[in-house]
């Protein structure tokens, strides 16, 4: 564990050596100055104090020269001060960012299904808390130096002073760092249980107010203040132990040096007495038990800092190990051709491996590694408007990411245009298969942005894809219309209207290859009518459509029934409701759905 | 000599760290990005973390969420001055008077022990060594006896009393936590609104937790360090009183330039939480819009507003570590000026005024151990202030008054299906910002009631009436033929049962979440209501059945799935009023199917009261009433509403889409 905190610390000084030279040094210099500082005041005692006030008179430039040496030292100390503090925190800020980069360019490069398999927090958490504890070691680290510095130097200057009072900062300095790390050890299991217990409060606190209607309704209060008590109490406990310690210890840690300078005082008066050493000596001994008492702490932090900072690095460097998606480099590969273009699935199987769940339905059932598409086959014709039917959970939104290549098949062939996906030029993949999702994603931009993406696109396009996905009307209504910017993850549009302008977005490459995952499924059927109307009419592209709606089934030239991970059944509505019971009775799910909403 | 920076030690201690963040608490935070629920005080645990590591304190997601104001109960007490927020926090929480007295008497001890070693230092130095018979070992090390003995008597004695005092305060606060949460929960929920509620949360988590850090550490911080500067400043002044003057005087600009540079700083630190709320949810955006990033290929862009945001937390925390680096040399710089002339002064004219070698020597060591607290008290102050801002908080909610007061002579409700009877009732918020008006309306036993209005029309806070969780300001509610106000509790919960729209579940498993609708019911029961419903279809694909957790807010389930698990536990309470506040939000044709089946099954033989979303909920009620601007202005069957071409009758026709098919709608139309 040490060697590779050791490892974490070298890394950030070798990463970033500018500030990290420069805060070292800074520590140097007010180790020195820091141990230069109890020097002069025993100097000064010796050579200004003593003679000045006990009559035998001192000279004005003396007491002059004694007092601008007293600043100076603490004016150079300060200086270290800030260089060690300024340059201290830049290394670690420095190394944050980074570690932020590596993490955020790690994200952008990772495949689709990553972000299926990780849950969001976990993926934020390594953005923010794993990168913070990874940096945490750095700050105390410069600290750290110094301290072992002054040690050092503190040593010696005492031998030079008189070996006997050495010997008292010997046992000084071991006792201070035995009785810290004693008092970090003791106080990490309540320190960590408070925190615990912190949690749990807040995690109480919060679903009892937030169920506050809930509890009274049904008369839960006595039960919510029992939980509360027990969270609360084990809170208590933890806090009076923690005390317990903290009371034990802290006292204790600013005693020990006093005790320090008391033994000095005896010891050092007897040396004064016999001439071994002057009062300027035991002064400047004193003064530097007094600056010893806390670097030993900082090191005691940096120590506990490090374990954490390991495990957090540990996780980072997993994250960071991600391979990225294979794809062919833009421009590389078969470009799609224009126009319309045909679909063919050919025996594709897919599973999502090691699945968290990202809230989609029906994952809680555990599908890991269960194949979601197995030996799917079909064929849509170009230009042909299909309806992709299939029970919730079915695969119906996984295979639309596969046809629009953001994930790829485990096995089998997709091919657009009579291309395979995965030999196909990426670009033109993005260009001729567009697919606007379920749930809409509007970045925190302008309207225009989150349709063009900063891309020049005519003005008179932006217009056509609003007015097809009947977006114009409710856009030209907003304060800024196209320049209106999107409240975060687009609270202020309601359901319907983000997913139109999605809708818009993918319409505004002039797809090949239209593909609608429930696109459509929080706007108003009569809308709804008006775009599919709109997209037949004025766009010219293969459409696919997920819905579960019978009047947009009813608009399909064919309906592709997916159960059990394949194509069970292809045909018009009738047919497959008058042939397939599976389809027949999910038909009329739809239709009762219907008549109620 | 202690070198300033002692403080950043002093101050702080294994157990003040920066929280680990779990993932759900992450996750949590992300959601709260937009809504602005909470409101979190800054913790001042960030001060000490700052001060060890010796820079800004990193992520505090928390607290760049909008703080929402005072509600009018809190803003009762909020020009309450520091005196009396004491005064009335004491009355209110009185086991934390012992806990002050404790303080107090921890800081004269704390300082007595500091104060001790520089007496010592100039005793033996004058008269032990320097003295006129020369060196007296007697004298010496019997005075370093006494200190010796004195600084363990001390450490024994601050122990003890630290230990009590953080005993005394922790039931304390332990007390006043519960006291808060209970009175919140007898408060009505009438207003209760997202806001709100992440300010109740934060009264009994952050605040509490705030004067927690304050009672156990920055209480005797504070009196410590107060005691020390005027003891350091006495004992000074007994050596000599012009060399105290001077001192004093050296140190003064302190007072001024200290203060301004940690309002500077502080405002550096609000820049850093602005910047890092921006990284957050910059990366957030990239998480959960990974899609659109990989289908439009947006990595380069989403790349560049990263690195941007990035960026900007970076200078921000360089530019308040600026601060952090510059503020803390500066008191041992006026030490150092103190120090120095200190000697100057003392030297050059100390001997005519009767000053002794050890005594100036004191003097220095005295100037040495007035650093750390000077230092330290400008933030010391501003934590107090904190601390004394949420105390204020946690009594403002206590003295919120119940307004659902329990009758002293209660009546119990009738069973089977009971009939509503509301007469000339009026509702208006605490504000006084009316809701309901003149409400008069009789509903007979048994009956499907449909009620409709736009938002804001006061159909929700009707609902809520008539399970009381709110009094009208006027007229009365009668339910099964008695005032609501003269029912209990216990009755109104047997006979009167609320569903809410969002389906709230508790994080347990499916089955403790039915049976909060009968604690008394077994397994068995809970199972019947189910099959009762035509549910169990649905029991039995969970894959543990009754056991299967829901998780957080019932996270694990669908939407609809929470729906189902909440008529389950209505039927399990079997109740003769049931009020349905009507979900809006999609669910999947499948559940939503066995929903409306559950639902119909679920009304037999009760009255039940629907807050009407949907048009197929109100066209099968045998009576619809329609709210409008907190009156009732229809009510009637569905047909004949229609049939009125009134304000049921334009609704209706919205909902049927007729006004969009016509195209003359402005925009809004989902």
């Amino acid at each position: 564990m040490l060697r590779r905190g050791v490892t974490l610390l070298w890394d950030g000084a070798r990463t970033h050596p500018r500030p990290f030279s420069l805060a070292a040094s800074g520590a140097a210099l007010y180790a020195l100055m820091a141990v230069g500082a109890s020097i002069v005041l025993g100097r000064v005692t010796d050579a200004v104090v003593t003679p000045g006030l006990g009559g035998e008179g001192v000279a004005t430039t003396t007491i002059v020269a004694g007092a601008l040496a007293i600043v100076a030292v603490a004016l150079l100390r300060s200086i270290g001060v800030v260089f060690r503090r300024y340059y201290g925190g830049r290394t670690s800020w420095e190394m944050q960012r980074t570690w932020f980069l590596r993490v955020v360019r790690t994200y952008l490069a990772v495949p689709l299904e990553y972000f299926g398999r990780h849950p969001t927090g976990t993926l934020l958490a390594h953005a923010d808390a794993d990168v913070e504890r990874a940096v945490n070691p750095l700050q105390p680290l410069p600290f750290s130096l110094a301290a072992l510095l002054i040690v050092v130097t503190a040593t010696v200057t005492l031998a030079v002073v008189d070996p006997v009072l050495m010997l008292v900062g010997i046992a000084l300095f071991p006792a201070l760092a035995v009785m810290n790390r004693v008092y970090t050890r003791r106080i990490e299991r309540p320190a960590a249980e408070i925190q615990a217990r912190t949690g749990d409060v807040s995690a109480i606190a919060h679903e009892s107010f937030d169920g506050a209607l809930i509890v009274k309704t049904l008369g839960l209060e006595t039960r919510e203040q029992d939980r509360l008590h027990h969270a609360a109490e084990g809170l208590r406990v933890a806090s009076v132990t923690a005390g317990r310690y903290r009371g034990t210890f802290e006292p204790a840690l600013d005693t020990l040096p006093s005790l320090g300078i008391v033994v000095l005082l005896a010891i050092g008066s007897w040396r004064v007495s016999t001439g071994a050493l002057t009062i300027g000596g035991l002064v400047q001994a004193m003064a530097l038990f007094e600056v010893l008492a806390f670097p030993t702490r900082v090191v005691g932090f940096l120590l506990e800092e490090l374990p954490r900072g390991v495990v957090a690095v540990d996780r980072l460097r997993g994250v960071l190990a991600t391979p990225a998606r294979a794809l062919p480099a833009d421009g590389q590969g078969t470009p799609l051709p224009a126009g319309p273009l045909p679909l063919e699935l050919d025996q594709v199987a897919f599973a999502y491996h090691g699945r968290a769940g990202r809230g989609h339905r029906g994952d809680r059932r555990g599908s890991a590694g269960t194949p979601v598409l197995d030996e799917c086959t079909l064929a849509v014709a170009p230009g042909e408007v299909v309806a992709l039917v299939a029970a919730t959970g079915s695969g119906k939104s996984t295979l639309c990411h596969l046809v629009a290549h953001l994930l790829d098949p485990d096995a089998g062939a997709i091919r657009v245009g009579g291309i395979d996906l995965a030999t196909a030029d990426p670009a033109s993949v993005r260009r001729g298969v567009a697919l606007a999702f379920q749930e809409p994603f509007l970045f925190v931009a302008s309207l225009r942005d989150n349709l063009t993406f900063g891309e020049p696109v005519a003005e008179a396009d932006v217009a056509w894809a609003l007015e097809v996905a009947r977006a114009d009307r409710f856009v030209a209504h907003l304060p800024h219309q196209l320049e209106h910017v999107v409240g975060e993850r687009g609270v202020t549009l309601s359901g319907g209207q983000r997913q139109r302008l999605a809708l818009a977005r993918a319409l505004l490459r002039k797809p090949g290859l239209l593909l609608l995952d429930d696109a459509t499924s929080a706007v108003d059927p009569v809308i709804e009518q008006q775009i599919l109307g709109n997209l037949r009419r004025s766009l010219s592209t293969t459409t696919l459509i997920v819905a579960h709606r019978l009047s947009t089934i009813a608009l399909a030239d064919r309906v592709l029934f997916l159960n059990g991970g394949r194509i069970a059944a292809s045909g018009r509505h009738d047919e497959l409701a008058a042939t397939v019971p599976a389809y027949a009775a999910l038909a009329r799910a739809y239709e009762q759905d219907e008549a109620a909403a | 000599m202690r070198p300033a920076e002692r403080h950043e030690v002093d101050e702080v201690d294994p157990v003040e760290r920066v929280d680990d963040l779990d993932e759900l608490e992450l996750l949590d935070r992300a959601d709260d990005l937009d809504d602005g629920e909470d409101a979190v005080t800054p913790d001042p645990h960030d001060a000490a973390v700052e001060l060890l590591i010796e820079s800004a304190p990193a992520g505090c997601y928390d607290e760049e969420r909008p703080r929402p104001e005072p509600t009018p109960d809190e803003a009762a007490l909020a020009d309450a001055g520091a005196v009396e927020v004491l005064r009335r926090g004491l009355a209110a929480t009185p086991e934390l008077r012992e806990g002050v007295a404790f303080t107090i008497g921890l800081a004269i001890i704390s300082a007595a022990g500091k104060l001790a070693v520089p007496v010592l230092i100039q005793q033996i130095v004058d008269k032990g060594i320097r003295g006129d018979s020369g060196f007296r070992p007697g004298f010496v090390y019997g005075w370093a006896a006494i200190g010796a003995v004195t600084l363990v008597g001390l450490y024994l004695l601050a122990r003890l009393t630290y230990v009590r005092m953080v005993r005394a305060t922790q039931s304390g606060l332990l007390g006043l936590r519960m006291r808060v949460f209970e009175h919140v929960h007898r408060l009505s929920v009438a207003e209760h609104n997202e806001q709100r509620r992440g300010a109740l949360v934060a009264r009994v988590t952050s605040d509490v937790d705030t004067l927690a850090q304050f009672t156990d550490w920055g209480m005797v911080q504070w009196i410590v360090d107060s005691v020390v500067i005027v003891g350091a400043f006495g004992v000074m002044a007994v050596y000599d009183w012009r060399l105290t003057l001077q001192t004093l005087l050296i140190f003064a600009p302190l007072a001024v330039f200290l203060p301004m540079l940690q309002r500077r700083q502080l405002a550096a630190q609000d820049e850093v939480r602005d910047a890092v709320g921006e990284t957050f949810s910059e990366v957030a955006e990239s998480i959960t819009g990974a899609s659109v990033v990989r289908a439009y290929a947006l990595e380069g862009r989403t790349n560049s507003r990263l690195r941007a945001a990035i960026d900007r937390q970076f200078r921000a925390r360089v530019r308040a570590q600026a601060y952090v680096a510059f503020m803390f040399p500066l008191s041992d710089l006026f030490g150092a000026l103190a120090l120095g002339a200190a000697v100057a002064t003392g030297v050059a004219w100390g001997g005519g005024w009767g000053l002794e070698v050890g005594e100036l020597v004191a003097f220095l060591f005295l100037i040495g151990v007035l650093l750390n607290p000077v230092a330290e008290i400008t933030e010391v102050l501003d934590r107090t202030q904190i601390a004394l801002a949420g105390w204020r908080k946690l009594l403002g909610v206590l003295a919120t008054p119940i307004d659902v007061a329990e009758p002293a002579e209660p009546t119990d409700l009738p069973f089977g299906p009971l009939a509503i009877d509301v007469e000339a009732m009026c509702f208006a918020y605490r504000d006084g910002t009316p809701v309901l008006e003149d409400v008069d309306l009789t509903l007979p036993a048994g009956a499907r009631v449909a009620v409709v209005g736009e938002t804001g029309s006061g159909k929700t806070t009707f609902a809520k009436l008539l399970c009381r969780l709110a009094d009208p300001i006027a007229g009365t509610v009668n339910v099964g033929g008695i005032d609501l106000r003269a029912t209990t509790a216990t009755a109104r919960r047997r006979a009167i049962r609320l569903v809410p729209q969002d389906g709230f579940l508790f994080n347990t498993t499916v089955g403790e979440n039915v049976r909060l609708g009968r604690p008394a019911a077994g397994d068995d029961e809970v199972r019947e209501a189910f099959i009762a419903l035509d549910l169990c279809w649905w029991l039995d694909d969970l894959p543990l059945g009754l056991a299967t957790p829901v998780g957080e807010r019932g996270g694990n389930l669908s939407v609809g799935e929470r729906q189902i698990v909440a008529l389950a536990r209505a039927q399990l309470g079997d109740p003769g009023l049931l009020v349905l506040d009507e979900a809006t939000s999609a669910v999947d044709p499948e559940t939503e199917r066995a929903l409306t089946e559950a639902l119909a099954r679920l009304a037999e033989g009760r009255t039940m009261v629907s807050i009407a979303h949907r048009l197929s909920t109100a066209e099968a009620a045998d009576v619809v009433v329609v709210f409008d601007a907190g009156r009732v202005v229809e009510q009637g069957p569905h047909a004949d509403l229609v049939a009125a071409g009134g304000v049921y009758a334009k609704l209706y026709a919205s909902w049927l889409g007729s006004t969009r098919r016509n195209g003359d709608d402005p925009g809004d139309d989902d």
